[in-house]
This record gives structure tokens, sequence and C-alpha cells, in this order.
């Protein structure tokens, strides 16, 4: 490659050249979408008043941790933690064995009906009942203000299914199945034995999706599981950042009287934040190499 | 991609080999699989079947008991739609936040994707991809009380990097643009993995043949890249005019004020307000209903002109 730059004097000037604009461009694009989140992360350990008198552009100011501390003293705040961490480990189990148990059969092309089944399941990417039938059916069956609402409604989800159903026809050998088969095992046996430890990778990407939607979703719990107690955290963060109010547990905490709380009220906003956004920042770079390959086969929907 | 779309549209492109056993034998041999869909099927059949024949309610008169046995009131809930006050305004605001949306939010990710992968050095290529994808998996809310934090007119970032002291989310004017551009802000980066999916199926040894032939990056973006990516991106467009009034609720929701309603007032909302905080059931699912049928509507003609004009097309 480099000999042809050099072959063509002027091209590989250019070449050069258009290289560094590049990065440049891409190195300004990274600043603008990382800024906010470390403005965020600056401001949660600084003093909230030099972050509203712009003195946290860059560093923090007055350097503190009293707003995790508040964060993680708030049982409101810590109640809705646990809450997310539950419905997200449960939720995603549910999903990613509902999304295992549907794409496996239908990537099995001599499946009478195979393509009835997919179709049926297709549709409901495109059309739905809409909010209210829905809400209707789902009190109906009994499943308002329980754990289950959460979970159940959602079903299988369609475009991760279609993406995993693509990764069993093209990634797995055929060859492996059909050996497993003529040794006399099972169809629960191949899937358990054969597919299941193939598609490790795959599988890694669908929890992660899965713990994300759990992780921030509030309008499920919002409707169909109401009660604070029973409040995910997104829900929890909904009084602290978009009504602005003090919960009741930070009131009766803080002594100093009003201008004490509401410091404390901004510097919870701040970590709130971060607290919330923290696990799922954390954890989608482990299985980010695998997201191109998993939509790349998925990404021809319909 | 051919090969995908086939196993996609297809489903059936079952080998010839086992059409020859006959078919009550082969749905024996799969008792198995159909245990395995068993339960997916019946919740799909309960939590999105059920819920589409049940917007019948939108031209009965349902408030409790049966859905099914309520009165028929035919157009009612329509009528009343489209005769209420705000209906045209709501129409207005959805339509239009999704086109200016649209008009910005669709160009973006594949100048990011385009740009993202001439970069040569791939460790700085890799955590490009990591920042950009990160606003995606941070909640509608998180974001949301960023976006609050940011236009406070006491010491918001905005404010003060303007030196102003403007209250945004009470100007009517300002709404469209925050939401569009934190939703860009949000999910660009993600919306590029299509596009980066696709540009990885060239062959290298094409770039190569265009540099030694002199082209510049600029033309083989051109002459090579963007080609690949018309058919995914007209895909995209026909996907994205099939949604084109659906605006997301939440967010609106969220960063709604009284005094921004001029512009944040949209049908989505309404049919939450209307419908599970006001319980007006069928009233309710009839604007949703017609939120639908707007959207299938532009699908299918969308469809038609991609179909014509570059033969690309969805269903």
């Amino acid at each position: 490659m480099k000999a042809n730059i050099k072959s063509k004097k002027a091209a590989g000037l250019s070449e050069k050249a258009s290289d560094i604009i590049l990065v440049v461009l891409c190195a300004v694009i990274l600043l603008i979408v990382a800024y906010p989140l470390y403005y965020v992360l600056v401001a949660s350990v600084s003093n909230p008043y030099d972050v509203y008198a712009g003195k946290t552009f860059l560093f923090p100011s007055q350097f503190t941790l009293e707003g995790y501390k508040a964060v993680f003293a708030d049982e409101g705040i810590l109640t809705g933690y646990l809450n997310s961490i539950k419905y997200t480990v449960i939720g995603t189990v549910f999903s990613v064995v509902m999304l295992y148990l549907t794409a496996y059969p239908l990537s099995i092309k001599e499946l009478p009906g195979r393509k009835a089944i997919s179709i049926f399941f297709i549709i409901t990417m495109y059309f739905g009942g809409g909010l209210i039938p829905t809400y209707l059916i789902v009190k109906q069956t009994g499943l308002t203000g329980t754990m289950w609402s959460l979970f159940l409604p959602g079903g299988v989800g369609v475009g991760n299914m279609i993406i995993l159903r693509n990764f069993f026809e093209n990634s797995i050998p055929k060859e492996m199945i059909e050996a497993a088969e003529i040794d006399g095992a099972s169809k629960w046996k191949t899937f358990l034995k054969v597919i299941i430890p193939l598609s490790r990778s795959i599988m890694a990407v669908m929890v992660v999706f899965s713990m994300v939607a759990y992780w921030n979703d509030w309008f499920t719990a919002m409707i169909y599981y109401p009660g604070d107690e029973n409040a995910p955290l997104p829900l929890v963060l909904r009084g602290i950042l978009i009504k602005s109010s003090a919960s009741a547990s930070q009131s009766g905490m803080i002594s100093g009287g009003y201008a004490e709380l509401n410091k404390m009220t901004e510097m919870i906003k701040f970590s709130s934040i971060i607290v919330a956004a923290l696990p799922m920042l954390i954890i989608y770079p482990f299985v980010q190499k695998y997201f191109e390959k998993g939509f790349m086969s998925g990404a021809v929907k319909g | 991609m051919k090969k995908n779309k086939a196993a996609m549209t297809g489903g059936a492109v079952s080998a010839p080999v086992f059409r020859q056993k006959p078919l009550k034998k082969r749905i024996l041999n799969s008792w198995q699989l159909y245990v395995m869909l068993l339960v997916p099927v019946i919740l799909t059949l309960i939590y999105k079947y059920i819920p589409m024949y049940g917007i019948q309610i939108a031209f009965r008169d349902f408030k409790t008991g049966s859905m099914w046995k309520a009165e028929w009131v035919g157009l009612k809930w329509f009528k009343r739609f489209f005769t209420s006050p705000n209906c045209a305004r709501m129409i207005k605001n959805t339509l239009l936040l999704n086109f200016y949306g649209l008009l910005w939010s669709f160009p973006i990710p594949v100048i990011l994707a385009l740009m993202i992968n001439q970069l040569r050095f791939k460790r700085f290529k890799r955590v490009t991809q990591t920042v950009l994808y990160a606003p995606h998996f941070i909640s509608i809310m998180v974001v949301c009380g960023m976006i609050r934090i940011f236009l406070s007119p006491s010491g918001g970032l905005i404010n003060l990097i303007a030196g102003t002291q403007i209250d945004f989310l009470t100007e009517a004017s300002a709404f469209r643009t925050i939401f569009i551009s934190s939703g860009i802000w949000q999910d660009a980066g993600w919306g590029i993995i299509v596009y980066m999916a696709t540009l990885s199926n060239i062959d290298t040894s094409q770039y190569e043949a265009a540099k030694i032939d002199g082209a510049s990056m600029f033309q083989r973006i051109r002459n090579i890249d963007i080609p690949e990516l018309v058919p995914i991106m007209v895909l995209q467009l026909i996907m994205c005019a099939g949604g084109i009034m659906n605006v997301g609720f939440e967010k609106v929701w969220l960063l709604q004020t009284d005094l921004n309603k001029a512009t944040s007032d949209v049908i989505s909302v309404y049919v939450y307000q209307q419908g599970i905080e006001g319980a007006k059931y069928s009233y309710s699912t009839a604007i949703g209903l017609f939120n639908t049928a707007v959207n299938l509507l532009l699908l299918i003609v969308v469809n038609r002109i991609a179909k014509k004009l570059s033969d690309v097309s969805f269903v």
C-alpha cells in the first residue's frame, strides 16, 4: 500500500491530508458526543453552586462525594436500584429464553409451517393493537399490579429473534446438527448440547440488549405496576430529574434548612444520572465487536 | 445481503430432499420444536393478536365490562377527535416533529459511517465507535434529566456558554430543536451499525485498485461506498416513513411543559392522556388507530415509490 502512495506523489500527499482531516473531524465528533456525559460526571463531584456559576467546564471544583453519599442514603433511590436489578435479571433470563425457543425451531428449514409461523411473529413488528387495547388485555389477564406485567406482554423481541435465527442458519454448521442427530440425540438435546454452546457470542449480545431494555424501561412499570415500592430506578429518577422535587426521605434527612436542601437536591441530580447510566455504559463495550456481525444478518428485516 | 434476504422473506427455501418425506412424518418428527414454540406463540397470541382484535373498541362505546359486548357507535370517536379544538395542531406537530427529525437524523448516521469506515487507525476507529454508541445505552428518562439540567435558565450549560438566561423548555419555538438534536446525540451513533455492517462487505481490493488509479478518499467514498449503501438506505427510509406518525411518546411527555405545548402537543401524548389518565378507552383507541392507519398508508406509498425508482422494496 505504501509503495502505491509513493508512486503517485500527488495522490499520496492528498491521501495523508485527507487522513488527517478525517481524524480531526472524528475527534471533534467524539468530543461533542462525550462532553455532556463528562460534564455531568464532573458536576457530580463538584459543589453545585460552582457548577451553576460555570466553574466546572473541565475540572471539578471543591471536590466532594456528598452527592453519591446522598444518593445511596436515599431510600427511594435504593429501592429503585434494587427493583431495577431484580427486573433486569428476571426479564433478561425470560427474554433470552423466549428468543432461543423461538429462533431455533424457526431456523430449521424442514420444519413444517415454518414460513407461516415466522410471518405470525414478524407481523407484530409492524402492526399492533396500540396502547389501550394492549393495556386492557394485560389488565384482563390479571397481570396488572404484578411483576409479570413487565415481562410477559413484551413476548418475543422479534427484531432480536430474527438476528438470532439468521445466526443459527448461517453460522452453525449443519453437519454438527446432523452428526448429533445421527448419534441419536433428540432435538432438545441438540438444542442444549450443540446450539447453545455454539452461539455464546450472539447470546452475549442478546443478553446485553435485553439488560439495557429492562434497565432503562419505566413506562411499562408506570402503567402496569404502579406503586412507589415497585418503581424501577428511572421512574424514581423522574421525581428527582423531571419534577425536580426532593423526596420525603431527603427532606427529613437534611437539617441545614432550605438552602442546604436545595444544594443537596441539585447534587443528587448529577450523581443519580451517573449512578443510573454507569452500569450499562460499563457492560456494552464487552460485546461491542459482535454488534455489527449481528446486524449484518439482521439488517434486512421483513 | 441477497442471501440473507432470501432467508428472511423466504423462510420457505426448504431443501427439496426433505420434501420427499411425507408431511405427517415431518410434523411428528418435529414435535419437540413445536413444544419449544408453544409458549412464545401463546404469549404473542394473547398480548399481540388479541389487542389487535380489540381495536374494535374504537367503534364501540367501551367503559367497563366486556370489550366485545359494548355498544357499536360507528365513527363517533373519530368524529369527536377531528372536531376537537387541538386536533389540527396535534396532527401538524406530530408530522412536523417527525419530518424535521427524519430530515436531520436520517443522513447523519450515513455520513458518520462513511467517515468512520475510512479511518485507518484501528484503535482510534474502535474508540470512536465505542463513544458514539454510548448514549444509546442511557435511559430516555436520564437523557431528559440531562436535557433539563443543560437547559436550565439559571446555570444550565447552554446558558452558561451563550451567556444568556433563557428557559428553553418554556419556548415553543425551541422544542423541535431540543427534541431532534438530543435525539441525534442519543441515536445517530447507534444508527451507524447497519451501515458499517454493509460497508464491511466491500472487498478491500476495490479500495486498493481505486488508490492505484489515483482516486482520492472522497472519490472512493462516492464511487465505492455510497453505491453499496443505497439499497439499505432506501430500506431504512421506507421503514422511517412507516413510522412517521410514531413520535417517541416518552421523550415528548417528559419534555413537555404547559408553555411549549404549541409545538410539543402530539398525538401519542394525547392517546396516553385520554386513555390511561382519562380512562376514555374507546376514544383513545380510535385516535391510536387513526395514527396507525396513516403510518400504514405512508409505508405503502413510499414503498411503491421506492420500488419504481430504485428497485428496492420492502414488502
